[in-house]
């Protein structure tokens, strides 16, 4: 056991010591929801940055990530946040720019490597502010355990009809196919309907379709992907009903299963655990079809609180933060999580790699309730985890799904009213 | 705290309570104890054997001690653990000398008003009380109070009164007259009359303590929303560290909560004591 | 009752003390949040005064008052299975660790309380591991009867995911009217159940009879208790099923819906001014639940003075 009193009398004093010499320096502090990164940002980011600019003192200061968007905008109302804020892709960042908490970035050195496209997730619909840098993007796809793919002879799949029957050798070895469950709902719709979705609404074409209000998710290639998604019901673990996230990845990681529908980010949460080979292939495109597509979601980004009483510092962090160096230091800290800078950057983790290579093979989208269509009453991406989680579990038909999906998005968004 | 058991006869019939009794309680205390015993072996195995095999006791093989040392390398949980001693042991005694006194007076006095205000003390408990966070922290903000363990317990003192208010006068209206109007007679004055009651109403006072302090303890909202300072932390919100987004280290999170249990109970057996102590003194005087 | 006496000051320093901490500390910022339920964002982002048109919209609108009433609904379910259930079961304990006839109490009363005191972060995690049907030991435990064949993956499925919470709630807080009742039941004098065992009645006419009459006001209190406490529940919920409270809203009571609107959840962004409103809509049911519990309690006891 610790000694209070002496304790108590240590940290006063460590305090005063502290406090005399924070005097000469700025201190910026960090909003993130990112507490896996703790240690990369103390152990390497933070340094790296000082290494430069010794007289800026940053602390990186995490809230867990359930709670930070109730967090960090109690204390945006209040004027307590910290100096940096990391960013949600879209209309919550966006928000928090209207109401006058995130400070525009257009004319930060640094923003040219960065393209239309990475920025778009952080700037004004008409694309005339900037508000937030981005940091990194996601990728899904499928990763799996090379050993068990090797003991059973199989490669990896090409079309989705491959993929099924792959899944069937799996389940007749006895083993489990596909481990994910949907009691925690946002896998189902992120990792499944968005995995293997861009396929069939063709990416962009599709995803901009939704927001220009010609075509609908209880058509084409939107109901084809929730169909596709219940073709996974037979290959899902024995009550995956009630599996949540961390256990599909326990389960993954134990060897138990053999494919763990994914988004890149795992690729550095399962190294430290896997005692197997794990390799990744990208979502399988339907017989026939030649362009494949992928989901290169940007993910998160950090901008300035417009309440900061040490706007320069936070500037002068954030164009550091547009640089090469910081690029590689962060995509080999997070394998899985991509920058979005154009800087050429080598990726030491193989399984990273490949994530990236399919950037050159396939079109590149994003999530499709992201944009716009989750500004409403009901949430589009509430809508789309509720009901992927339902036809997973078997009480929706992909129609029923799709059209309820469809229904909540008509209810408020014009364009795709009466149509 | 023996059974001192004056019953008229010990025959088959007393001896059969005896058994059953026995069995009931502990056939739920191996209810209540089983997934609490299930935390504290799993705390000190390693984290494929959390999976792998959840209801083993830790092995030769299995037993690592890898969540207690991230505890106590990374983080300061001993300034964490002192944080939350000094903000549950202040709101506990401010709520209990308040809550107290105020009883005393809506079970004692008849004044006008008194039921409006007995209501009015405990509307607080009828809205939740995460809806005024934003209007809580601008206050703190407004009284520089934000990052101090001042605003905690301002805060916990405020949320606990509304119950300990109430249960304490529904108490304390239990308390038979004639004590009290003898001492008046004697010519005490009121504030000696409310001394006189305090022990009478000592199990309710240990009960109330025990409501009290364990949501202050357990909270997570406000250290998380006024003090979430590294100097300031409370046990509970240092574990959330080990909460990430897509990992859980459930070595130290296991081990820095099962840790965080034991203040508490230390502290609920002083209070659950009172129970005891209520009874014997109250017949004595 | 008195006669005229100079103004009675220590009434005054008795309730001074906790009505300003409670004044300043949470009405007043329950106040000053609750009011935005009368408010409504404009197209430029301000607020404008709208009447109880919230209040309407919560309760008839479609993309709102099927929420509203599914999750007053589950709520009211989830206060019966603690009332049917975690009471009850306090109350025994209560009247057991009582009893003079039992040995052990002092660790009784503390092992019996444990899951009180547990974080809900690990009541979350715990259970979710017991009741898993992947690590979990509901099948094997129904196995020992030869019945995993019912085993269920019981916090995924629509049908048993709020009755599985709501048991796990009562594991939880079993605790508080435990020892409720526990502090009325020691309070009662030796005198009167020697005085009835002499007569010659046993434990259980002894209880019914005597003991039970005599804590009424306290199951009054932990009644009412139960009430405020089960229509303001929310950590178990988010914890296990998170602000989502699925399978499809299956598990949504007021605390979660109150708890999604107003801050948001992952892209849906916060929504002070519906969120206030169902924190107001929950503030009538509970004050309704109170207040007809005091003119309960005022009238038992105009009786008794009569």
């Amino acid at each position: 056991m610790f000694r209070p009193a002496r304790t108590f009398v240590l940290a006063l004093a460590v305090l005063a010591l502290v406090g005399a010499g924070f005097a000469q320096r700025t201190t910026l502090t960090i909003e993130s929801w990112r507490n896996d990164d703790l240690g990369i940002w103390q152990n390497t980011i933070i340094p790296a940055f000082n290494a430069h600019y010794p007289d800026i003192q940053v602390v990186f200061s995490p809230t867990a990530p359930t709670e930070y968007n109730a967090v960090l905008n109690s204390r945006l109302e209040a004027g307590s946040a910290g100096d940096l804020i990391t960013c949600r892709p879209f209309d919550l960042s966006l928000d928090q720019f209207e109401r006058g908490h995130l400070a525009s970035l257009n004319d930060l050195p640094g923003m040219e490597y960065f393209s239309a496209v990475a920025k778009s997730a952080w700037s004004t619909d008409d694309g005339s502010d900037v508000f937030c840098v981005p940091m990194a993007s996601v990728i899904h796809g499928f990763i799996y355990n090379a050993d068990m793919f090797a003991e059973l002879g199989l490669a990896e799949p090409a079309t989705y009809e491959e993929f099924l029957a792959q899944l069937q050798t799996i389940e007749d070895a006895g083993h489990t196919p596909l481990v994910m469950g949907t009691i925690d709902q946002w896998e189902a719709a992120t990792m499944g309907y968005q995995n293997i979705g861009p396929n069939y609404w063709r990416g962009e074409e599709g995803r901009l379709g939704l927001i220009e209000g010609t075509i609908g998710y209880d058509e084409g290639g939107f109901v084809e992907a929730f169909r596709a998604l219940a073709e996974w019901i037979p290959f899902l673990p024995a009550g995956y009903q009630a599996m949540s996230y961390p256990d599909a990845q326990n389960f993954f990681t134990l060897g138990l299963g053999a494919i763990f529908p994914a988004g890149s980010w795992e690729i550095g949460v399962f190294r430290p655990m896997v005692d197997f080979e794990m390799g990744a292939f990208k979502p399988p495109v339907p017989a026939g079809q030649d362009t494949c597509y992928i989901s290169d979601h940007t993910d998160i980004a950090l901008g300035v609180n417009a309440a900061s009483p040490n706007h320069e510092a936070a500037l002068t962090f954030l164009e550091w933060m547009t640089t090469q160096e910081f690029a590689e230091l962060y995509g080999n800290a997070l394998p899985g999580f991509f920058p979005l800078a154009d800087h050429p950057v080598t990726l030491d983790d193989p399984l990273a790699q490949t994530f990236i290579d399919w950037r050159n093979e396939c079109e590149p989208t994003i999530r499709s309730a992201y944009q716009i269509l989750s500004r409403g009453e009901p949430n589009n991406e509430t809508e789309l985890w509720n009901y992927s989680a339902q036809v997973l579990s078997g009480t929706l038909t992909p129609e029923e799904a799709a059209a309820a999906v469809q229904r909540g998005l008509e209810n408020w968004y014009a364009p795709q009213q009466g149509r | 705290m023996t059974a001192r058991a004056r019953l008229p006869g010990k025959g088959w019939g007393h001896w059969a309570q005896v058994v059953a009794t026995h069995a009931v309680l502990l056939a739920y205390a191996a209810v209540a104890l089983f997934p609490v015993v299930l935390v504290v072996i799993n705390s000190f195995k390693s984290r494929r054997a959390i999976f792998g095999s959840p209801y083993d006791l830790p092995n030769a093989e299995t037993f690592s001690l890898v969540g207690y040392q991230t505890v106590f390398s990374g983080a300061r949980f001993d300034l964490y653990f002192l944080n939350s001693l000094i903000v549950t042991g202040v709101s506990l005694a401010a709520v209990l000398l308040f809550a107290s006194m105020a009883a005393h007076a809506l079970a004692e006095y008849r004044f006008r008003g008194n039921a409006l205000l007995g209501l009015y003390l405990a509307v607080g408990i009828m809205i939740p009380i995460r809806l005024g966070t934003v209007s809580i922290l601008r206050m703190m903000v407004a009284l520089g109070l934000t990052d101090t363990l001042w605003s905690l317990i301002l805060v916990y003192t405020a949320q606990g009164l509304p119950l300990a208010v109430f249960i304490l006068t529904a108490f304390m209206r239990q308390v038979p007259g004639d004590l009290k109007d003898a001492a008046r007679i004697d010519g005490a004055s009121e504030y000696r009359i409310y001394r006189l009651i305090l022990p009478l109403v000592r199990p309710a006072l240990g009960t109330v303590a025990v409501f009290t302090m364990i949501p202050i303890w357990n909270d997570l909202w406000f250290p998380l929303v006024l003090a979430s300072g590294e100097r300031t932390k409370t046990v509970i919100l240092g574990a959330q560290i080990f909460l990430g987004q897509y990992v859980n280290d459930w070595n130290a999170v296991l081990a820095s909560l099962t840790l965080a249990m034991v203040p508490i109970i230390v502290l609920y057996v002083i209070f659950s004591r009172q129970l005891i102590r209520g009874l014997t003194q109250g017949a004595v005087k | 009752m008195n006669k005229r006496k100079p103004f009675p000051w220590h009434v005054v320093v008795f309730l001074a003390p906790a009505t300003i901490v409670y004044t300043a500390f949470m009405i007043f910022p329950l106040l000053d949040s609750l009011r935005f339920s009368t408010f409504a964002p404009g197209p430029d982002r301000t607020f404008t005064f709208v009447g109880l048109a919230n209040y309407q919209r919560l309760t008839s609108d479609p993309n709102w008052a099927p929420f509203l009433w599914n999750a007053i609904k589950n709520n009211f379910l989830f206060f019966a299975v603690h009332m049917l259930v975690q009471n009850p079961l306090g109350l025994l304990l209560a009247a057991l660790l009582s009893s003079q006839i039992t040995r052990f109490k002092a660790l009784f009363r503390t092992v019996l309380f444990l899951p009180t005191v547990l974080s809900v972060v690990l009541i979350g995690f715990i259970w979710r591991l017991i009741l898993s049907p992947i690590w979990g030991i509901s099948g094997d435990f129904l196995g020992l009867f030869g019945l995993e064949h019912l085993n269920r993956p019981w916090l995924g499925l629509e049908s048993t995911a709020l009755v599985t919470l709501s048991l796990v709630s009562v594991w939880q807080w079993v605790g508080i009217p435990m020892l409720l009742f526990l502090a009325a039941l020691v309070g009662i004098p030796d005198e009167l159940i020697e005085a009835a065992r002499v007569d010659g009645a046993n434990a259980w006419r002894v209880f019914w009879g005597i003991r039970f009459p005599l804590i009424l006001p306290t199951v009054g209190i932990v009644g009412v208790l139960t009430f405020v406490g089960n229509f303001n529940a929310f950590d178990l919920i988010y914890t296990t099923q998170r602000a989502t409270a699925g399978p499809n809203y299956a598990t949504d009571i007021l605390g979660t819906f109150f708890f999604r609107t107003f801050f948001g959840m992952q892209l849906q962004a916060a929504n002070p001014t519906m969120g206030a409103t169902i924190a107001g809509i929950m503030f009538l049911i509970i004050l309704a639940g109170v207040l007809l519990y005091l003119f309960a309690y005022q009238m038992r006891l105009q009786r008794i003075e009569l």
